[in-house]
């Protein structure tokens, strides 16, 4: 009995004396080693009474506890200095540069193709392609534009042959020739691409993008035209209202007409999409003429639809505030870089089409 | 100095050029200083307006032009509407509209008992443009200036006055869109003559220039030759002067398609062109030649004629059914049918009701109207394309929007932009020095009319514009760039002879001025990464992809590469690899290094497996696995994918990993060859290998790699 508070008492006392590690574990090893002090308490067990066994057994294991617990501390406490000890001599300055990295952009004609595509995925368009260089039947005449018509003057069209047969297509609207030539009624596309014209100064490019919008079923009508643009364009500027407004016009290959203007001010050097009382053009469109539905023997009796044509270029200018066409095609460093979109932010309906 | 400044938003009086701001070589520019030619005062071209102290020094920040008081209204006339080329046609469609009431003008008719002694005549040939030609002859005439208030009319509209005769033909055209000629009849010999010209024929015009004809085309002619372009041009032969005494004016009917192929052929633009190409009221000959002698006789004085007339052919008057309720059909509202007469009439059709329909006699100053459509688009654009409802969209998706392999092209596009790469768009054209660099096998692909002698070709390669931009941008000053774009590079000039390609350059250092990691030029592997990445990111199996070293002539032949997705070699997925320094030594590019890769998608075979459908079931090994590592000698020619195919064959199960850790040649090795380190990992999915089992594979592996490549293990 007097055994262990001996024992209890003598070590405690050693335990509370400023100890190496060293000195912790000889006194670790006299308590608990093989013959240790406590462990030998423990092979005594058995020889104590029976009446006072479960005393001294209750008893040994909480001396057992107290100094294990003590020694396991102490050493903690030695350890943690010394790793503190450590860390005080490996402080670096971490303002210092990280490792470099590169960040790469996507251009903004490419963003809007995909917020163009976005918008329109969700009406149930499906994106259709077409060759840049096309036959002169598809860009002009099977669109209603036979040659010596003046409309042809609209487009300085870029020729790959003398006799002119084939060309730079000087419009996204083959496409709609190219689709519904290949295909059954109903047509529900989109099809946005490069487009050229022989035109090159401040406000136009030789090469420019345009998306073209074809919709054909039996009851389309320009009630139809309209709700589609007026969702379109509120979607595209991601503005609650817009002001439309749709003036007749003229296109061989639609019929009625019309151009699309859009209202906006300028509010503090910035142009607002969408309020004021300015008008802006920004596409073209109109029911699809019934000569253009008879050469790509579809029945103009029975289906009738509409089609529009929208600058990107234009439109990427509009939302994002930039004032120079050609320096879409300058490749300048500075201007991809302050213009271009980060890859991972993808247009799409759920998190919406720009951050 | 003081001189004339136009602002942003001024319109230069010569050119009609609205000025904005603008970037002009590379400087923004806020307007601009004119010159007198640019202010139309006088031709003095060369350097800027100087104004007098004296004069203008008070004036200083004022405007130099008077306001004017009349309102100048700016119209632009589609081409289908040649009607609207004349006042008269603009009032009955503002009428129409809403807008005024159209007058019914009742013009004097010519009374005269004289008759037209020009003998005039139409040839009955094959493609003759002239359908019927009137005239009438003023006699004793003296042409003058014309009276201020004429000349008032044309100079308000930006025409220059230039005598009485001339004026009062160009007031016609410009009141009713009536082009009319007038001849100084004494300079006719023996009639007129309107015939198809023939091959070599020649003459002078009214611009002083001469003009050297084809077969076929419309002239007016004397027994002398050539007068005139019939609804082009006339001659400086038979031109009036002011000493002119005797004129035979003309008022005909050319067919639009000759006057286009004709003017389009002599590189010919007038305004009489641009209106007979559009289409001439045929029933207008009469009106104009009485309106414009009865001018003449009055600003003039002298004799007029009988009007005489030639036809070949009588203009009839085209009439369409037209059913109204097509009017709702097409715009998805309805008008009354009391309206619809209204419009009609008021646009000038002559209607007749028919049980279920109308019968329309077109108006013959409206060529551009020939079916049903062509009367819904009168209804609508009078009616007021206000009136149509918008019809909000249905959203409904039955078709994906995208094809797999639109999919595909997106994919890529940001996959090599997320690898630090900016995207370019960049003309589909390109110069022709630079795409010589990169045209490879591919034929050149001229543009007939380019818009500039530095972008005559259609691009065989997206190399050629990125190398010139990625050159500019290092004149710039900025030293590492890695710039691509995504688009079509062309193999021939007929539709679809087009394919999609992803072309990257990098350029200059990675890791430059930095603090902690060394820098080092740009190099094939990392291009080689950028491609492979993207490829396995795009789904694509790198264990299965072949790479070898025949490259184009544009790449450096050592250090390039060419990469199938598959041994079977079928299509070329990809090349990556510096370009070859030829290139940039003659197109003088700046830079340490410059490396770039080309992906074609079209190449790229589409995963046959949608993204659900590739996921299979999950399984992996708990199996301890063991590293092994094994140094070859080997000959130089050796390549490493030889020996990782040789290793991989050994047992496709157990070996789950192979590495190229260290590639060694110098000391120590023999002359030609080179010692090739690898670490293979090997594991089981079924138990634990022992010792025995370990033994067994390095075994294999070891006699794969000796008898298929020859190499010798490394002890």
């Amino acid at each position: 009995m007097s055994d262990l508070k001996n024992i209890q008492n003598d070590y405690l006392t050693k335990l509370n004396n400023n100890l190496s590690l060293e000195e912790i574990n000889q006194i670790k090893t006299e308590l608990f080693g093989k013959n240790g002090l406590i462990s030998s308490q423990f092979k005594n067990i058995g020889s104590i009474p029976e009446s006072d066994r479960k005393k001294f057994a209750s008893d040994l294991n909480q001396i057992k506890d107290e100094l294990q617990n003590l020694i396991t501390n102490k050493i903690n406490e030695i350890e943690s200095k010394k790793i503190n000890e450590k860390l005080e001599k490996e402080k670096i300055d971490v303002t210092l540069p990280e490792r470099s990295f590169v960040k790469g952009k996507i251009h903004p004609v490419s963003q809007t193709i995909d917020e163009i595509s976005s918008i329109f995925s969700e009406i149930g368009f499906s994106v259709e392609e077409g060759p840049d260089i096309e036959n002169e039947y598809n860009n002009f005449t099977a669109l209603n534009t036979p040659d010596n018509h003046p409309a042809r003057d609209m487009h300085d069209t870029f020729y790959l042959d003398e006799n002119k047969e084939t060309l730079l297509r000087t419009h996204t609207s083959p496409v709609q020739i190219r689709t519904m030539l290949k295909d059954k009624p109903p047509f529900k596309i989109i099809a946005p691409g490069r487009t050229y014209r022989s035109d090159s100064d401040q406000t136009h490019a030789p090469m420019f993008h345009q998306v073209e919008g074809l919709h054909i079923d039996k009851e389309i009508n320009m009630g139809h035209l309209k709700g589609c643009l007026n969702y379109f364009i509120k979607e595209f500027f991601e503005v609650e209202k817009i002001k439309m407004r749709f003036r007749p016009s003229h296109f061989p290959f639609t019929e009625p007409s019309a151009e699309v203007d859009i209202g906006y001010e300028i509010k503090n050097g910035k142009i607002v999409i969408g309020e004021g009382d300015q008008w802006l053009e920004i596409l073209g469109c109109g029911m699809v003429h019934p000569n253009v539905l008879k050469n790509v023997k579809v029945d103009p009796s029975k289906y009738q639809g509409y089609a529009f044509g929208i600058g990107i270029d234009r439109l990427a200018m509009l939302k994002y505030g930039i004032n120079d066409l050609r320096a879409f095609f300058d490749c300048d460093y500075r201007w991809l870089n302050h213009f271009g979109f980060d890859p991972l932010d993808v247009p799409s309906n759920y998190r919406g089409l720009s951050r | 100095m003081i001189t004339v400044y136009a602002p942003p938003g001024a319109i230069v009086p010569k050119s009609k050029v609205k000025l904005v701001v603008a970037k002009i070589r590379d400087v923004t520019s806020y307007g601009m200083l004119c010159s007198e030619s640019e202010l139309n005062l006088s031709d003095e071209s060369d350097g800027i307006t100087e104004l007098s102290l004296k004069k203008y020094g008070k004036s200083i920040g004022k405007s130099y032009f008077p306001k004017s008081n009349s309102n100048l209204i700016d119209l632009s006339i589609t081409p289908n509407r040649p009607d609207c080329l004349g006042v008269r046609g603009i009032a009955r469609d503002l009428a129409a509209s809403g807008f005024g009431k159209l007058k019914d003008l009742k013009e004097k008719k010519i009374k005269s008992k004289n008759k037209q002694t020009v003998k005039v005549k139409i040839n009955k040939e094959k493609g003759q443009a002239c359908r019927s030609f009137g005239s009438c002859l003023i006699t004793n005439v003296k042409n003058t200036e014309s009276p201020k208030w004429l000349k008032d009319k044309l100079v308000s509209i930006g025409q220059k006055p230039i005598s009485a005769i001339v004026d009062i033909t160009n007031y016609v055209m410009l009141d009713i869109n009536r082009p009319l000629h007038a001849y100084d009849a004494d300079k006719i010999e023996k009639g007129i003559v309107v015939r198809n010209s023939k091959s070599g024929e020649e003459f002078t015009a009214l611009d002083n220039k001469n003009y050297k004809l084809d077969d076929g085309m419309c002239v007016i002619s004397d027994s002398k030759g050539v007068l005139g372009l019939g609804g082009i041009i006339g001659g400086t032969r038979s031109g009036t002067e002011f000493d002119t005494k005797n004129i035979l004016l003309e008022s005909a009917y050319f067919e639009p398609r000759s006057i286009r192929s004709t003017s389009k052929k002599l590189n010919l633009d007038t305004d009489a062109k641009f209106r007979f190409e559009r289409g001439i009221d045929p029933l207008s000959i009469e009106d104009g030649l009485n309106k414009a002698a009865l001018l003449i006789k009055e600003i003039c004085g002298g004799e007029i004629s009988k009007i005489d007339i030639q036809r070949i052919e009588t203009g009839k008057i085209k009439t369409i059914k037209f059913d109204t309720n097509l009017f709702e059909k097409i715009t998805g509202f309805k008008i009354p049918t009391k309206e619809i007469l209204k419009i009609l009439e008021d646009l000038g059709f002559k209607i007749k009701k028919e049980k279920k329909y109308l019968r329309l006699s077109i108006p013959t100053w409206r060529p551009d109207i020939s079916q049903e459509i062509d009367i819904v688009e009168e209804l609508v654009r009078i009616t007021g394309y206000d009136k149509i409802k918008i019809l909000d969209p249905i959203k409904e998706r039955t078709k994906s929007t995208l094809t797999q392999s639109q999919k595909l092209f997106h994919f890529l596009q940001r996959a090599i932009a997320s690898k630090g790469y900016l995207e370019a768009i960049t003309w589909s054209f390109t110069d022709s020095n630079y795409n010589d660099h990169f045209k490879d096998k591919n034929k050149e692909i001229k543009i007939v009319n380019p818009i500039s002698s530095d972008l005559g070709v259609l691009r065989n390669s997206i190399f050629s514009n990125l190398i010139m931009y990625m050159s500019k941008n290092l004149d710039r000053g900025f030293k590492d760039l890695s710039i691509f774009e995504i688009g079509p590079v062309f193999t021939g000039s007929n539709p679809g002879e087009q394919n999609t390609v992803v072309c990257g350059l990098s350029a200059g250092k990675k890791s430059r001025l930095s603090w902690i990691e060394k820098e080092r030029n740009v190099d094939v592997f990392d291009v080689k990464r950028d491609v492979v990445q993207t490829l396995v990111e795009a789904g694509y199996n790198s264990d299965k992809f072949f790479i070898d070293s025949e490259t184009p002539n544009y790449y450096h032949p050592g250090k390039s590469g060419r990469l199938f997705l598959n041994r079977g070699k079928d299509q070329i997925a990809a090349y990556f690899g510096e370009i070859h320094p030829n290139i940039l030594k003659k197109i003088d590019i700046k830079t340490e290094s410059l490396v770039g890769f080309e992906i074609f998608i079209d190449n790229l075979k589409l995963p046959k497996k949608t993204l659900k459908d590739q996921k299979t079931k999950f399984e992996v090994s708990d199996y301890q696995k063991s590293e092994r590592d094994f140094a070859f000698i080997v000959n130089k020619e050796i390549k490493a994918q030889d020996l990782i195919n040789a290793v991989s064959s050994v047992d496709q199960k157990l070996i789950s990993n192979i590495k190229v850790f260290d590639v060694y040649e110098g000391e120590n090795i023999p002359e030609n060859q080179k010692s090739i380190a690898i670490n293979v990992t090997i594991q089981s999915s079924e138990k634990t290998l022992n010792d025995n089992d370990l033994e067994k594979i390095n075994n294999s592996i070891i006699k794969a790699v000796e008898d298929k490549t020859g190499a010798k293990i490394r002890s």
